[in-house]
């Protein structure tokens, strides 16, 4: 609104989120911008060495690996979770007890913290002792994530749907419950299918959260690390070393601080960039409608 | 407590949504704002209660400039279309609530909350929660929480538009009978022609955020100054015809004449639009000059005590309003009696250029 | 097409429900006619929509029986019992287009798509949405999505009925007008059995027939608009029909009706009537429409006082105190506008009496049979 300030108050309402803003993110990305343009031997001993590590990053081979395993990974992942949160949300109870019964049952594993999943999915998997490694062992599959490159990918996917597709699902089904029910009523006079309701009345409705719930997984799984850390500390060899532990080898590992800062941003331009396209391309699709 | 809008306009990404409004409110008046979907009613009720700031202009609150002056420092009370009520709070709770904001005693408090409750016909229900109230219940609340406080402007934003037909009708009634004895003003939004007409007052045509016309409720309906108020304040929808006024003769589409009569002829010659109401139609000739026409007709509307006849000639529509029960089947031809001394003329800019006599006394 | 015929049919949402106030929908038999254009109408819970949704097939009735064209469809669902149904907000398939929109029944069943497209074609012409065809729905006013909603139903050739509830809410008064004129013309056209749910009595009067008036879960009268205006069967219909509604005041019955010192003439008949039900206290009911304005002095009028004139445009509302009552007649707009003493009569032919909030008919000799049914279930109360 082109209307003129009549009193400088309200900079200082404004000012906190200014300084939050400032300390949380602009100091530590310039902090990580200045290592990438520095070769740093100790505290007092460093050398500017321009866009260096910027050209040694891009030309890393470890890295190409971990960032192809990443989008796979991350793709897999919402292959998986975004149908099948929707189907859970279809079918969880709408009313009665049997509705909030399913809410909690639903939500447990969102409440259960990042490393403990680890853990849990590491025992869980054990030949020995874990009920799922003994079962597949019962039934005379020969299944070792520690070893097996295909049973790791395997138990890194079924962990991350486990712990994450509550809450596409959660997403969904509250995006269900805002449907008017005289939707429905109007779907069932005009004879429709079950699925020519999903079609045309609830995935209508359900666009919003399911863009919210792709971007959130898309990001959060882009950024794994401590699920497969713990499980299977990225092995067998590098096959389930992911950017963000490819990221910490190299900084804590190797203490690479140089490259890893490089590494670091072009980490976080990518996942803007995909972010973005993604973003533009559904808003455009929705604009279309 | 007087209220004025200069040359205010709100423009909202490039679109405007009010139009340059210049408006006058008196102390103690009930004032209508009559307009569509859409028109803007609500955008200039936000900035009249100070939600919004005007993108130009300035208000006025007893000729001091309030424009930037935000809702909670102006003493002014707002009812929704939805019923607004602090579900977890009693009635009796949910009416004291702008009094407790104000810090007033408990004993001032518990006298107004009754007198304000007993007054909307809710003291016995002072006790219980809004939602297990009828909806008719719920708006009183709702009006009695923005009745409570003595605002200096009270504003309704079509809060009868979820209630019954008859429910309607009395709140209306009460309504006006309330506003009578206080010196507040009152600001009424609807799209309802016949409810501007029943709450009386003042009426403000708004369409496409401009104000086309602005004074007593019956004085706009009956001289409305252009085409579009006068579309826009009847039910049924007052009749337009094309005509062509020569030397001494009205013709109506090249096809009706009728002699220029002693009403008619201040008007010089040219192109008109003759508007006439529904319910000055006749089946009969009410006088000598009524225009008699051939008509045939589409559609017979029978209420108990009424009937709206649907007809049409090879040029143009009619709809008549005529009390009593008129049967007629569909493409019946039959003569319908054209007042021409209850016309309405608009010029080809849409102006009212000439009101029927009698109407022009009131 | 069909004939709806209502059998004994009774609702309650309580699970055991003992007294008549448990009944969303107290006991009633009705038959509709196939063709026929019907309202329901009455206040927000009377139960309409409680009926209407029993018809449509959305909510199972806890007795009785719905029968369309003499059979039994209590326990059909609402896809197999071929009604098509337009709800009081526009329901319409956001993502696809008006042609797609109207298509979509037609899919559903598996109609060839030559045949979906000159049906399509067809009704959109009848309701103009032609030009429409290829826009999104969602893009369209809201009576346009209403038009589409119905367009819905009337592509199906074997649609039975037409269930509105409450249309016409979101629409501005102007479109209104329009809109309802376009359902009429389609009732005659397509001569399908129409139900419309509504608390407006103009929207009821003009569009149906014959209307129902529900109060408290009963249908107090069922009759053409005129006769509910003419001879409301009950006080509620009185009230409930006519702007303003009708005028009461509680009379006392001796050798004569008396209200104060004035006396109301009713004839031989109804006095006779009145004494053989033994009941002293009676009900008088005048529409304001029929109460006549003397110009001048009359002796044979009752002299009354005048409270204030409202101008409603096309008419003027008088109100005035007869013996302390605050009562109302409707001027015409070119009436003269009486002020402090002047004389009203009531015409005998216009002046009802009612026992115990029923019509006391002298025409027929016995009460309407459904007005009796709806007698005892009052009575029961």
């Amino acid at each position: 609104m082109q209307t003129k300030v009549e009193n400088n108050k309200a900079w200082f309402l404004v000012m906190p989120v200014f300084l939050i803003v400032a300390f949380s993110a602009i100091i530590p990305l310039m902090t990580v911008v200045n290592y990438s343009v520095q070769d740093i031997f100790d505290p007092y001993t460093r050398y500017f060495v321009g866009t260096e590590w910027f050209k040694q990053v891009m030309l890393d081979s470890r890295l190409h690996e971990a960032l192809l395993r990443q989008f796979i990974y991350s793709f897999t992942i919402l292959a998986i979770e975004v149908p099948l949160g929707i189907c859970v949300a279809l079918m969880m109870p709408t009313k009665g007890r049997g509705a909030s019964l399913a809410l909690i049952l639903v939500a447990i594993p969102l409440l259960i913290p990042w490393n403990v999943v680890g853990t849990i999915w590491q025992i869980f998997g054990r030949a020995d002792i874990g009920l799922f490694g003994a079962f597949m062992a019962e039934i005379g599959v020969d299944y070792n994530y520690a070893s097996n490159t295909t049973d790791a990918w395997l138990t890194v996917i079924l962990m991350d749907v486990w712990h994450w597709t509550p809450l596409v699902a959660l997403l969904c089904y509250s995006g269900l419950r805002a449907i008017p029910e005289v939707y429905y009523q109007a779907a069932r006079i005009d004879q429709a299918s079950r699925w020519a309701v999903f079609r045309h009345i609830q995935l209508p409705k359900l666009t919003n959260v399911l863009i919210i719930g792709v971007l959130l997984r898309f990001m959060d799984s882009f950024m794994i690390y401590t699920e497969p850390f713990v499980l299977t500390g990225g092995g067998p060899g590098s096959s389930t070393t992911f950017l963000s532990q490819s990221l910490v080898q190299q900084a804590i590992g190797q203490f690479d601080i140089g490259p890893a800062a490089a590494f670091s941003l072009v980490y976080f331009l990518i996942i803007l960039l995909v972010c973005w396209v993604f973003y533009t391309t559904i808003m455009n699709m929705q604009k279309d409608k | 407590m007087s209220l004025t809008l200069q040359n205010v306009s709100r423009v909202v990404d490039g679109e405007t949504w009010i139009n340059e409004v210049n408006l006058s409110l008196e102390p103690g008046s009930f004032n209508v704002l009559l307009g569509r979907t859409l028109s803007g009613k609500t955008t200039l009720m936000r900035l009249m209660a100070g939600l919004d700031r005007p993108s130009k202009g300035k208000i006025l609150m007893n000729g001091v400039d309030v424009t930037g002056v935000p809702v909670r420092d102006r003493n002014i009370s707002m009812v929704y279309q939805q019923f607004i009520n602090y579900p977890n709070l009693t009635v009796y709770e949910n009416i004291a609530s702008p009094l407790r904001l104000a810090k007033m005693s408990d004993s001032e408090i518990d006298r107004r909350v009754r007198e304000t409750a007993e007054m909307l016909r809710i003291d016995p229900f002072l006790d219980r929660l809004p939602l297990q109230l009828s909806g008719g219940q719920q708006q009183r609340t709702a009006m009695a929480r923005a009745l409570v406080k003595d605002s200096q402007i009270i504003l309704f934003d079509e809060p009868l538009v979820n209630l019954d037909y008859k429910l309607r009708e009395e709140l209306r009634q009460e309504l006006r009978a309330l506003f009578k004895a206080r010196n507040c003003i009152a600001v009424y939004a609807t799209t309802e022609p016949n409810e501007a007409l029943a709450l009386g007052g003042n009426t403000a045509v708004l369409h496409e955020g401009r104000l086309l016309q602005m004074g007593p409720t019956s004085q706009v309906y009956h001289q409305p100054k252009d085409i579009i108020t006068a579309e826009m304040f009847s039910e049924p929808p007052i009749n337009v015809v094309p005509g062509h006024v020569s030397n001494d003769e009205v013709t109506f589409d090249d096809t009706v004449h009728f002699r220029l009569n002693n009403d008619l002829r201040s008007l010089s010659p040219g192109n008109y639009q003759f508007g006439v109401r529904a319910s000055h139609i006749g089946l009969v000739p009410h006088s000598d000059d009524d225009l008699e026409l051939p008509v045939r007709v589409d559609l017979a509307e029978i209420s108990g005590s009424e009937t709206f006849l649907h007809v049409h000639n090879p040029h143009f529509d009619l709809v008549l309003h005529l009390s009593g029960v008129h049967e007629y089947q569909v493409d019946q031809n039959i003569k319908v009696y054209f007042p021409t001394h209850k016309l309405y003329a608009f010029d080809a800019q849409g102006q009212m250029v000439h009101s029927p006599a009698r109407m022009r006394e009131q | 097409m069909a004939e709806i015929t209502l059998n004994a049919l009774a609702h309650s949402y309580a699970d055991h429900p003992s007294k008549p106030e448990d009944y969303a929908i107290r006991e009633m038999s009705h038959v509709w006619e196939q063709g026929g254009a019907f309202a329901l109408l009455g206040p927000s819970g009377c139960g309409k929509s409680t009926l209407l949704n029993i018809i449509s097939g959305l909510l199972k009735p806890s007795n009785g029986e719905v029968l369309f064209d003499g059979k039994r469809v209590n326990e059909l669902k609402p896809e197999e019992r071929n009604i098509a149904q337009v709800f009081q907000f526009p329901v319409v398939y956001d993502t696809m287009t008006v042609y797609d929109n109207l298509a979509f029944p037609l899919r559903n069943i598996g109609v060839p798509e030559h045949k979906v497209k000159s049906k399509v074609h067809e009704v959109a012409e009848i309701l103009e949405l032609s030009d429409q065809l290829k826009r999104k729905a969602k893009g369209l006013s809201a009576d346009q999505k209403q038009k589409v909603s119905m367009g819905r139903g009337l592509v199906r050739d074997d649609v039975s009925a037409i269930l509105f509830d409450e249309p016409l809410t979101v629409i501005d008064p102007q479109l209104k007008w329009k809109l309802r004129r376009k359902l009429k013309q389609i009732h005659e056209q397509f001569n399908i059995t129409m139900v419309y749910v509504t608390h407006d009595q103009l929207e009821a009067s003009t569009f149906a027939d014959k209307i129902a008036v529900m109060y408290n879960g009963q249908i107090v009268q069922f009759g053409t608009p005129r006769e509910l205006f003419e001879k409301p069967a009950h006080t509620f219909v009185g009230y409930f029909i006519g702007s303003p509604g009708m005028n009461f005041f509680e009379a006392q019955l001796d050798e004569q009706i008396t209200f104060g010192e004035h006396v109301i003439t009713t004839s031989d008949d109804m006095l006779a009537r009145l004494k053989s039900m033994g009941s002293k206290k009676v009900t008088i009911g005048i529409r304001p429409e029929f109460v006549h304005v003397w110009d001048g002095k009359n002796d044979d009028a009752y002299q009354v006082e005048v409270d204030y004139v409202e101008d409603l445009g096309t008419y003027k509302i008088l109100s005035f105190f007869f013996n302390g009552q605050l009562m109302k007649a409707r001027l015409s707009e070119d009436q003269q506008v009486p002020s402090g003493q002047i004389y009203v009569s009531f015409p005998e032919q216009w002046t009802k009496v009612y026992v115990d909030e029923y019509l006391v008919d002298t025409d027929s000799l016995t009460l309407h049979s459904q007005t009796k049914d709806a007698q005892e279930a009052h009575n029961a109360n």
